[in-house]
């Protein structure tokens, strides 16, 4: 066996093993490795204020003011782009975050563990969809609604989860692909089963009857409250091949809504990035594709992992929100099989006779076959302030993935 | 020869790979063409197939 394909074998066997858990929720300035107070988190490849794109400023000047460091949003701004904020990838600290993916010290987090290998994730909590941090969303509601976050549902579900105990999220995301989720972009079967598997302790645990009632109400409204579950299990499954000299499996994909990245793992913490393209989706009444920011997100780790787009032929009525049919649905999760080293022995596929989704991204037939992964993803508004407007689909650009083929072969050779 | 004659004497059943056009042609004339969903590899790229070829162990 060929030196490559040796590294991608033990490559594969690490992530394909993964089994990743929910063990609590912490605080990010406490939790997360490297954070400080004036650490703020975002998504996708390094990016300074003066290029980040206006959801990710928005979600910026949002977090100044949830963790009261400006008390407008002048101020939020003015100290945004002071030079004494320090702007670090989530990906740089063991964390994922959804859109802007902004994180700041005072945010609670969900903390994950591969089980197989004691490495782990973290990731904030879901808001829900439309105006909210994450989207570049702005205003009282959403400050407020952090806040509510950080000082009623963190500690119910954390006093939920002591009581019930560590979670299995290898076997409740396998379950919601069964059930007609992808995991990126529908979780509606996740969160269910998420709200089912906590709702006893939820209601034991809680301070009084109305506080039990109104987190089981946010979580029951919010469909995408999974997600920053399937996030994190997907970040600590990939984080142990994220250094494997030789292997040319892509460890992680991410977007901050100016750069598309990726990095390989053969190359270790290097970003090959190009500009994020558009999303070509469905908006939300009242909004066009004028009004959409580029691709954004860490979220796509999911597709990294093995599934998301990638398994979209398990999440069929997926196509209502983010456009397309069926069969593009299901000829999506074949497509992958032509760039992916394995199928997933956890995560399967009903539809496609509970086959294992297309796992393990090789750059080198994405490059060959001329393929892009595909993803599914939410669509910001390009201003500040503003929130979701849509869904669709994207493909990455593929110099990523070629200047990362060069990159190897460059690094073989010398 | 005769052999090739008797090919075009006998219904066709082609697969097209490439320029869709010659299997346009084909099927104009009635005959049942497949085209086939192919791309040469890296695109075209020559630099690009090198390196691959080389990451062929």
């Amino acid at each position: 066996m060929g030196e490559i394909e040796e590294a991608n074998r033990k490559a594969m066997d690490i992530l394909l093993q993964a089994k990743p858990v929910l063990k609590g929720i912490g605080v990010a300035g406490k939790d997360i490795p490297g954070m400080t107070k004036t650490t703020i988190l975002h998504a996708g490849p390094p990016i300074e204020w003066e290029r980040m794109c206006g959801p990710m400023r928005g979600a910026v000047m949002g977090a100044l003011l949830y963790e009261r460091m400006a008390s407008s949003l002048e101020e939020a701004e003015e100290l945004a782009a002071s030079g004494d904020i320090t702007y670090e990838p989530c990906h740089h600290h063991q964390t994922v975050g959804p859109m802007a993916g902004i994180v700041s010290a005072s945010m609670p987090v969900w903390i994950v563990e591969n089980e197989t290998h004691g490495n782990r994730a973290y990731c904030t909590l879901n808001e829900g969809l439309g105006k909210v941090l994450r989207y570049g969303g702005l205003g009282d509601e959403v400050i407020q609604r952090l806040r509510w976050m950080e000082g009623t549902l963190a500690p119910a579900l954390a006093r939920a989860l002591e009581l019930h105990g560590d979670i299995d999220l290898r076997t409740l995301i396998a379950q919601a692909l069964e059930m007609g989720d992808e995991g990126h972009n529908r979780n509606r079967a996740g969160t269910s089963l998420l709200i089912r598997t906590l709702a006893p302790h939820i209601a034991s645990v809680a301070e009084s009857p109305a506080v039990a009632s109104e987190v089981l109400g946010f979580l029951a409204a919010n469909d995408h409250f999974f997600l920053n579950l399937t996030m994190p299990a997907a970040k600590c499954s990939l984080d142990p091949i994220a250094d494997i000299p030789g292997s040319t499996v892509v460890s992680a994909m991410s977007r901050n809504g100016t750069e598309f990245g990726i990095r390989v793992s053969g190359l270790g913490g290097r970003w090959f990035t190009a500009p994020a393209p558009e999303v070509d989706g469905l908006y939300f009444p009242g909004y066009t594709a004028d009004d959409a920011n580029p691709d954004i997100g860490d979220s796509v780790i999911c597709e990294t992992a093995g599934f998301g787009g990638f398994a979209m032929a398990s999440a069929p009525a997926i196509v209502q929100f983010v456009g397309g049919s069926v069969d593009l649905a299901v000829n999506s999760t074949r497509e992958m099989y032509e760039i992916t080293l394995a199928e997933h022995p956890f995560y399967r596929v009903p539809v496609l006779d509970f086959r294992g989704t297309p796992t393990g991204i090789d750059v080198r037939r994405v490059v060959e076959t001329m393929i892009p992964p595909v993803i599914n993803t939410g669509i910001a508004h390009k201003d500040p302030g503003v929130g979701q407007v849509g869904a669709g689909l994207v493909k990455p650009p593929m110099t990523c993935f070629e200047d990362a083929l060069r990159a190897f072969a460059d690094e073989r050779s010398s | 020869m005769q052999r090739i004659l008797d090919l075009f004497s006998q219904d066709l059943s082609v697969i097209n790979l490439g320029l869709e056009g010659f299997g346009d042609a084909l099927t104009d004339q009635g005959v049942d063409v497949v085209q086939m969903d192919w791309r040469p590899p890296a695109g075209g790229d020559r630099d690009l197939m090198k390196i691959l070829d080389q990451m062929e162990e």
